[in-house]
């Protein structure tokens, strides 16, 4: 379970609304290697995760990572706020205010809606982590795209923060894995799924 | 930003970053007593803003008496340009 903590984990507060700022960052709440996608990847992959360090990593990363869809959700927020509707248009915004107004919905900075095909859960320790991995390179180097577009110190500044943390949880990561190879045949790591074969390979065809 | 609340947002990251380090090296002994630290001065910061400005979390509510203060703003995202940019008490309420 869970419990909310009344602040973000790093403050935003902008006080010069850019709705053409928002459409692009949208991408990190909704889109294809944003926080949604990450939280959710993380936290549905602890169940087949055979070792409890693994398991500890996948449940805290994925509960930062809550807390980074907020801060996202923040920011496009006061982004678009005490905007009329024809400062929203000028600044590009029409297409999303039609259907959502100044509303927080998940989609990419393409338009397309958030969905669970934009991460996978394998139920085999090893694919999942490398997917983890690669997904945190993936959502720093979008941080990355977004910085290149931005001047706005009050914008950079959390979105520097989330950048770090990608990285961070990234080492994390390759740390998980290096404790799942530990526990694998040094010689073949993917002799068998630990999770779904047991810890012996059991009875799996593929060593055949 | 009030002082006491940069020291929650402050220890707070640090109680964050450490734990992910110790889930996977669960035996350091020095950044467990790093934890240990950081955890405290987070506790005095978050119970000392508490005292202040209202709760941070549910088990934050200290006074039930006559009115559930935990609707009391401001609320995360409404920072910056917004109406309530740093909390007062009694502010926003009802």
């Amino acid at each position: 379970m869970w419990n909310y903590e009344k602040r973000l984990q790093y403050p935003v507060n902008i006080t010069t609304p850019n709705a053409k700022l928002a459409s692009v960052i949208i991408s990190q709440y909704g889109g294809p290697d944003g926080e949604m996608g990450a939280s959710m990847r993380y936290l549905s992959q602890r169940y087949t995760m055979p070792y409890k360090q693994g398991q500890a990593v996948l449940t805290d990363i994925g509960t930062e990572e809550l807390a980074h869809l907020e801060i996202v959700a923040t920011i496009v927020h006061q982004l678009t706020r005490n905007l009329t509707a024809e400062q929203l248009e000028e600044q590009g915004f029409a297409p999303y205010y039609i259907d959502h107004t100044a509303g927080i919905w998940p989609q990419s900075a393409g338009g397309f809606p958030f969905s669970a095909s934009q991460f996978q859960s394998t139920g085999d320790p090893i694919a999942d982590l490398y997917e983890d991995m690669a997904a945190e390179q993936k959502a720093r180097l979008t941080y990355d795209n977004i910085l290149r577009l931005i001047k706005d110190p009050e914008v950079c500044d959390p979105i520097r923060f989330l950048r770090e943390r990608e990285i961070v949880h990234f080492q994390r990561f390759g740390e998980a894995m290096r404790v799942v190879q530990d526990n694998l045949d040094s010689q073949n790591f993917y002799a068998f799924n630990p999770a779904f074969d047991g810890p012996d390979g059991g009875n799996c065809g593929c060593r055949k | 930003m009030n002082d006491v609340m940069t020291q929650v947002y402050q220890y707070g990251f640090a109680v964050s970053d450490i734990l992910l380090y110790l889930d996977t090296h669960p035996e350091d002994q020095e950044a467990l007593t790093y934890y240990k630290n950081m955890r405290e001065a987070r506790d005095a910061a978050v119970s000392a803003y508490e005292d202040q400005y209202g709760p941070l979390t549910i088990d934050g509510v200290k006074d039930c008496a006559d009115y559930w203060v935990w609707v009391n703003g401001p609320w995360p995202w409404e920072g910056g340009a917004g109406k309530c940019g740093t909390m007062r008490k009694g502010s926003n309420t009802r």
